[in-house]
């Protein structure tokens, strides 16, 4: 139960809205609820449907619309990297794909240790720092900007000493 | 020259509360909270001839003069979705000047009579909210914010939002559904947010430039601001240059700046020294402006004179594109970003830019042959005009002008 | 009426009220604008962009704000971009093109989007034959395919969304027609989209599945066949489907359906009832219909029919001839005038209890209705009648509904007043617990069980409730049985008309007392003047009974054990039954689908139905049984004509006066226009052709005068230590014979339960799901355990006819 888990946080994020806008605190809520696992469990939405007075369904309507809610367990580290256009002008399908044979993986894959899923993904307003990624993960979301793979791989190692 | 925007480019930590008041910081919101009737700063804002930033370039003052005052409570709105590619100057300024721009959403919310603004950030942005978040609470603490402002009847929240990855989202109605806890569809319009917005109420939506740019207008007057610019469009504004520039980044300049000067003067010039071929000044959503004559680049950068060009300037994300790149490769990227994102609501949008995705795929990929082109072209054309919001036009622009200007990359793309 | 706006449409003329949207407008000059996504009932969302057309608005000086003249007209501007006819409202001097080289481009290039992943399985398409899409795609449509079929997006075939309703996400169009209305108009928001752009897809992840009894109408609605009912997929042809007007027997609402007949090889050459859809009636139940009604009509059909008369012989019941069963009965039922008992329910049809009244009457013998509800004398005094709909209801209307459930009871009542105080009626809540309609409500007043009157008086003294109802203009009660039983509704309806008689909320237009009756004709019963016993064991013991339409052996033991002792059990039903196994004589009556009738809503509203299907074997209508028998008693009653005894009961009853089959059949041109035209596609509700029905009048409406006594506090047993008092409340689906014969419903039916307050639960040792033993006056039952958290701790709550004969409170014992 996310009101017993993170009683603060929901009532702190349901503060910020009037009373007829409660259903505003959905978002916030799902970034809560996925915060520990890295992705939003049956319960949870039922827990917020609850909390919101809305159904399960329109929960799931919410979660399945945005591409930062997951309804799947993956790597416990998203690696975002941004493959479009303005990025791609400036090599980022080369480090993409450079990236991949380091990690042995391909886009979408999780590493074999689960801390991993790599992804590429649309414009995250970087573009005069490409190649660059971001991390999703338990603390939230991490800019890297000007990147190369050897940096990268500096950072996945940090990311391993520190899970394991 | 110095920034009105970018200030913290030569001032060292004005995101700090003691510096950016020490530089005159919240001295302009004061000043309005205790001594300007709500109407006399909508006109000052009208009168500096500001126009919005986040792409269709309407009027700020005269936006704010139509929240509907027989319906309330009023909600101001601060779009930092910031997610068009090659735009990333929103975040510039929430990283580096912080507080210029959150004074700007309180005078905005003061002139409007609101008394809560919600700052909508993408949910990439979730550092910058949380930085955000201490600076609201800064301001709360030194009492800029909160209830009965400075002894007066006039109160005032700031709560930051994040979405969680959708462009669609920067599109104003949309935004609306996100904030509600919705999936981000548009809704129909009109009516448009001034008299049916947040919670169906009045609400203004600005970019998170626009606003930035209004301390700096109350503090200096509005002539001043006319000082800068064209007459069409005063003051500055923020490029954001990206592509194959030697030196990309974001450049505050008047508007009317030509691209010569962006490109070469600011950016460092094209990348191992090739050729621009082409233009896109407002992002992915831009028709390419084919530069094969030189003096293309001499245009000023305002939003007449890039209509001529038969583009717009819209965010002003300037993405320079060389001549080592071909256009078959380029609009399968923006073709593909934008049925990506495609909320899916309407018919032409949802199928269209899916129908696109999989011709720009097969021509990239050489399996096309050239009825596959002038279908391409069709299809992109045959979805211009009926869309439910922009969204929808804006994939069919890289489109339409490539294959009307760039025709010979398509047709050695395909099987002969 | 609203501002009249004037417009051209297509060179048309066409002056229509304000607010109108410009498809609406144009419908009603005889223009018809393709639509997908938009709906009649529906908010418009402009999302098919189907509907594009040319606007042009009169231009207006700036600087004056007047119009711009030219050549003695206002100039007229067109918008650059084609605009959605469905989301623009009509404004005078408008003019709108719907007909152009640039529309018929737009309609072209939506109908082609629409189809490139659309599949082209039209042949095997439950909807083929009442499509839009393949209407339009003919209209409108390119002629050749220009999009690969190998890139087309596939989906898995179809899936269920619950047992109820299937997807076939390949067909679905996204018009949100589904989504919007279980949002909207039914209030169970348990349809969505996942994902979006291409992928987008319609989920529910309810539990269980697409969790709404109103769900059956998104398949109406659907403008393709992407949603289809488990009950009729694949079950036949539209064009090959006979249609039969008809009322829904379920509850008292009266909604008005068509039964859609064939006959077919599958059901051994028989014509039978292939799906129950709705007949648009405004005043009753627009276009809807609620699940039950639209699945539980299997009942009718073979098994378990009674299909010829018997009477007992050496303990067994044999075949016999009409003559012989009738006159038996006859003599039994002469035997003692006082020993004679008609016993009937509010299945049977105004004609039907006509005549079993009036046979009671001259045979000196007693009438009940087998119902624990009272009250219905009054609901006929000062009821609602002509003019009353909910519909017209909004602002200063209060509706208060008493002591019922109505999500539960009568579904498309709850969409009503849910619409009307959504319009601005005030809607006031007293009911002991909390249920669906809160939501919705004004007021929500809480009382204990037993404390009803007590409730209702309070309402009319102090308090912004009272402020709210008593200077309203217009005040309508609904009250039902939720925790009452016949003494106790009995009180509770006399609180209520007494407020209404005494503040002048009787005899006019939407004001006036409403039964939420078990049954569909409770309401006709009582105008023909059957009571309720409170001890009907009593009532029946030694007797020569009349049982009609009514199952007591199997819903209660202690009737049963009755009616082992009564001197003589005659029993007239469709089906077999517990009942009849004891009869004595037993006589087959034709279902409500083989013939023709009239019920009375709990509005009051009489309607008929039509014979569907064939009559099976030798049954006869309930009317024309008791015409037989009446006759070997000497009482002549019409047998033949269910017409004729209805102009006999118009003759006889004062709220019938004035009606005749005639009257009843006529229908007007409703709005909006639904079902007529598939271009303007409001679903597959049948047009009303056969009747709109007609309201009896009420004692206040003729001018008599009326007055209420005081209620009298109604007594509840008070529990003894570890005892709980257990209240009868209803439930939608329910394990009574006419909804029990549909299996597809059995999942939603369930088990007998037994709601406990979790503390209560705690107390007695038991845990959600736990089969329990429920004892009470020597009786008992197993029932499952449910907690609720919003009932006070000494109170379970037993649903009725499911296999728990608890009908009125009573003190119980649950056991592990
Ligand atoms: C598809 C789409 C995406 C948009 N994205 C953004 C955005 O990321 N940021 C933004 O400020 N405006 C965006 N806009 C424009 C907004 O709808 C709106 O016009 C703007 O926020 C108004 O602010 P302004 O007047 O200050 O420019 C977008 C519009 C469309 C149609
Ligand atoms: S154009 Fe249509 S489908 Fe595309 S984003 Fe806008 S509303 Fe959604
Ligand atoms: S957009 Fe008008 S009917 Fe769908």
């Amino acid at each position: 139960m996310l009101s017993k888990k993170y009683p603060k946080e929901v009532k702190q994020i349901l503060s910020k809205y009037p009373p007829e806008g409660k259903r505003s605190a959905m978002m916030p809520l799902l970034f809560l609820a996925q915060r520990e696992e890295g992705y939003i469990s049956k319960a949870a939405m039922q827990d917020i449907a609850g909390l919101l007075n809305v159904t399960e369904t329109e929960v799931a309507g919410v979660v399945g619309f945005y591409t930062l809610y997951h309804e799947e367990k993956e790597g416990k580290y998203r690696i975002q990297v941004c493959a479009d256009l303005p990025c791609a002008l400036r090599g980022a399908e080369g480090f993409v794909k450079n990236l991949c044979d380091n990690l042995g993986v391909k886009v979408g894959e999780t590493t074999e240790d689960g801390l991993l899923t790599i992804e590429a993904v649309m414009c995250l307003a970087a573009c005069d720092k490409a190649p660059m990624f971001q991390t999703q993960g338990p603390e939230g979301i991490k800019y890297h900007e000007n990147m190369t793979v050897e940096k990268t791989m500096e950072l996945v190692e940090e990311l391993r000493k520190s899970a394991a | 020259m110095t920034h009105i925007l970018l200030r913290h480019r030569e001032i060292p930590e004005i995101n700090q509360l003691s510096v950016y008041q020490k530089n005159g910081g919240l001295a302009a919101f004061k000043n309005a909270v205790t001594t300007m009737k709500t109407t006399e700063v909508i006109d000052v804002v009208k009168n500096s001839g500001l126009r919005g930033r986040g792409g269709a370039g309407f009027p700020t003052g005269m936006k704010w003069s139509f929240a509907d005052n027989k319906n309330w409570p009023h909600y101001v709105v601060a779009n930092a979705d910031e997610s068009e590619p090659g735009t990333f100057k929103d975040r510039e300024i929430m990283e580096g000047n912080p507080l210029q721009f959150l004074e700007g959403v309180m005078i905005g919310s003061y002139a409007v009579g609101a008394n809560a603004a919600y700052i909508y950030l993408r949910g990439e942005f979730w550092e910058i909210a949380e930085s955000l978040d201490a600076k609201i609470a800064e301001l709360e603490e030194a009492g800029y914010l909160g209830d009965k402002l400075f002894g007066t009847e006039y109160s005032l929240r700031l709560y930051t939002h994040l979405g969680a990855g959708a462009y669609i989202c920067g599109e104003e109605s949309a935004l609306l559904e996100s904030l509600e806890g919705k999936r981000g569809q548009p809704r129909v319009r009109p009516p448009f947010p001034p008299s049916v917005g947040l919670y169906d109420k009045p609400t203004i939506i600005n970019n998170v430039e626009t606003f930035t740019n209004v301390p700096m207008i109350m503090t200096n007057g509005a002539d001043w601001y006319k000082t800068m610019g064209t007459t069409d469009a005063p003051g500055v504004k923020i490029f954001s240059l990206s592509g194959r520039v030697r030196k990309p980044g974001n450049y505050e300049l008047p508007l009317g700046t030509t691209f010569r000067d962006l490109i070469y003067t600011h950016g460092g010039g094209v990348q191992d020294s090739r050729k621009v071929r082409a233009i896109m000044p407002a992002g992915a959503s831009s028709s390419l402006i084919l530069v094969d004559d030189d003096k293309i680049l001499d245009t000023p950068m305002d939003y007449l004179e890039v209509r001529k060009l038969k583009s717009e300037l819209g965010s002003a994300s300037v993405i320079i594109v060389d001549d080592s790149v071909s256009m078959d490769w380029l609009i399968n990227k923006t073709v593909h970003f934008f049925k990506h994102e495609s909320c899916g609501k309407c018919t032409p949008c949802r199928e269209g830019t899916y129908w696109m995705a999989r011709l720009t795929e097969r021509i990239h990929d050489g399996r096309a042959v050239k009825a596959d082109v002038d279908l391409l072209l069709n299809v992109a054309k045959q979805m211009q005009g009926k869309c439910l919001c922009a969204l929808g036009e804006f994939s069919t622009m890289a489109v339409v002008s490539s294959l009307e200007r760039f025709r010979e990359d398509f047709d050695n793309a395909v099987k002969a | 009426m609203s501002k009249p706006i004037s417009l051209t449409i297509d060179g048309k003329q066409v002056t229509v009220p304000e607010g109108m949207n410009i498809v609406d407008a144009a419908k009603l000059a005889g223009v018809y604008i393709p639509v997908f996504c938009h709906h009649p009932k529906l908010d418009p969302v402009g999302m098919c962009r189907m509907c594009l057309v040319e606007i042009g608005r009169p231009m207006r000086d700036r600087a004056t704000g007047q119009f711009v003249m030219e050549n003695g007209a206002p100039k007229i501007q067109f918008m650059p971009k084609l605009e959605t006819a469905c989301t623009n409202k009509v404004e005078d001097g408008m003019v709108v093109v719907t007909q152009s080289e640039k529309t018929a481009e737009a309609q072209k290039a939506t109908v082609e989007f629409l189809l490139t992943s659309h599949p082209l399985d039209c042949p095997i398409c439950d909807k083929g034959g009442e499509c839009p899409l393949q209407n339009l795609t003919m209209t409108h449509g390119p002629r050749e395919s220009r999009f690969r079929l190998e890139e087309k997006m596939r989906f898995a075939k179809p899936a269920p969304l619950g047992e109820l309703i299937w997807l076939d996400r390949e067909r679905c169009i996204f018009c949100a027609r589904c989504v919007r209305f279980q949002d909207e108009i039914a209030g169970d928001a348990v349809l969505e989209f996942d994902d979006r752009a291409r992928p987008m897809n319609i989920i529910s992840v309810s539990d269980p599945g697409f969790d709404s009894i109103f769900s059956g109408n998104t398949t109406d609605i659907c403008p393709v066949g992407a949603l289809t009912t488990s009950d009729f997929r694949f079950g036949a042809r539209p064009w090959e489907l006979d249609a039969a007007p008809s009322i829904c027997a379920q509850c008292p609402v009266g909604c008005n359906t068509v039964l859609n007949t064939r006959r077919e090889a599958k059901s051994d050459g028989e014509i039978v009832v292939k799906r129950v859809m709705p007949r648009q009636n405004e005043e009753v139940n627009e276009i809807w219909l609620c699940d039950k009604g639209r699945f539980a009509y299997h009942y009718a059909e073979g098994k378990g029919r009674l299909t010829k008369p018997m009477i007992r012989k050496e303990k067994k019941l044999a075949r016999s001839s009409w003559d012989a069963a009738t006159k038996l009965a006859a003599e039994k039922f002469s035997k003692d005038k006082k020993d004679f008992v008609v016993l009937a329910s509010g299945r049977l049809s105004n004609e039907d209890l006509f005549n079993l009244k009036t046979l009671a009457d001259h045979a000196g013998g007693k009438a009940y209705l087998y119902s624990r509800m009272a009250g219905g004398e009054l609901t006929s005094l000062v009821g609602v009648s002509a003019g009353t709909d909910f519909g017209t209801m909004g602002a200063g209307t209060a509706i208060v509904v008493v002591a019922s459930d109505l999500y539960q009871e009568a579904p498309i009542w709850y969409l009503r007043v849910k619409q009307a105080a959504e319009r601005g009626a005030t809607l006031i809540v007293v009911n002991p617990r909390e249920t669906k309609l809160d939501r919705y409500a004004s007021f929500k007043v809480r009382y204990g069980y037993g404390d009803e009157v007590k409730a209702i008086h309070d309402l009319a003294k102090t308090g912004k409730e009272s402020d709210a109802l008593l200077k309203s203009g217009n005040v309508v009660i609904l009250y039902g049985s939720e925790g009452l039983g016949v003494a106790g509704s009995q009180s509770v309806a006399t609180a209520c008309a007494k407020l209404l008689n005494d503040n002048g909320f009787t005899g006019k237009p939407n004001n006036g007392l409403i039964g939420v009756w078990e049954r569909a004709n409770d309401q006709g019963a009582w105008e023909m003047g059957f009571t309720v016993e409170e001890d009907l064991a009593k009532a029946l013991k030694g007797k020569a009974v009349y049982i009609v339409g009514a199952d007591p052996v199997h819903d209660d033991p202690k009737l049963a054990k009755a009616l082992e002792s009564a001197a003589f059990v005659a029993v007239q039903d469709v089906m077999e039954t517990a009942t009849t196994e004891i009869a004595d004589v037993v006589l087959p009556a034709q279902a409500f689908t083989e013939r023709e009738g009239t019920l009375t809503s709990g509005e009051r509203r009489a309607q008929r139905f039509y014979p569907a299907v064939p009559v099976t074997g030798e049954s006869k209508p309930d009317f024309a049984i008791t015409a037989q028998i009446a006759r070997s008693m000497g009482v002549i009653l019409e047998g033949t004509s269910a017409s004729v005894v209805f102009d006999l009961l118009a003759d006889t009853v004062k709220s019938f006066e004035g009606l005749d089959y005639a009257k009843l059949a006529e229908a007007r041109e409703q709005l909006p226009v639904v079902g007529r035209s598939d271009l303007y596609y409001g679903g597959t509700t049948y047009e009303n052709k056969h009747g709109l029905g007609a309201h009896l009048s009420g004692a206040a409406t003729r001018g008599e005068k009326v007055s209420i006594p005081k209620a009298e506090k109604e007594v509840v047993p008070h529990p003894k230590d570890k005892e709980l008092l257990a209240v009868p409340i209803n439930k939608l689906y329910h394990r009574g014979t006419t909804v029990m014969t549909a299996e597809l419903l059995h999942q939603r039916i369930g088990e007998a339960s037994v709601s406990l307050h979790p503390a209560a639960a705690e107390k007695l040792g038991v845990r959600a799901g736990q089969t329990v033993n429920v004892s009470f006056n020597g009786a008992s039952g197993q029932a499952v355990v449910k907690l609720d958290e919003s009932i006070a701790e000494d109170i379970a709550l037993v649903p009725r006819s499911m296999g728990i004969a608890i009908r009125e409170p009573v003190a119980v014992k649950v056991k592990a």
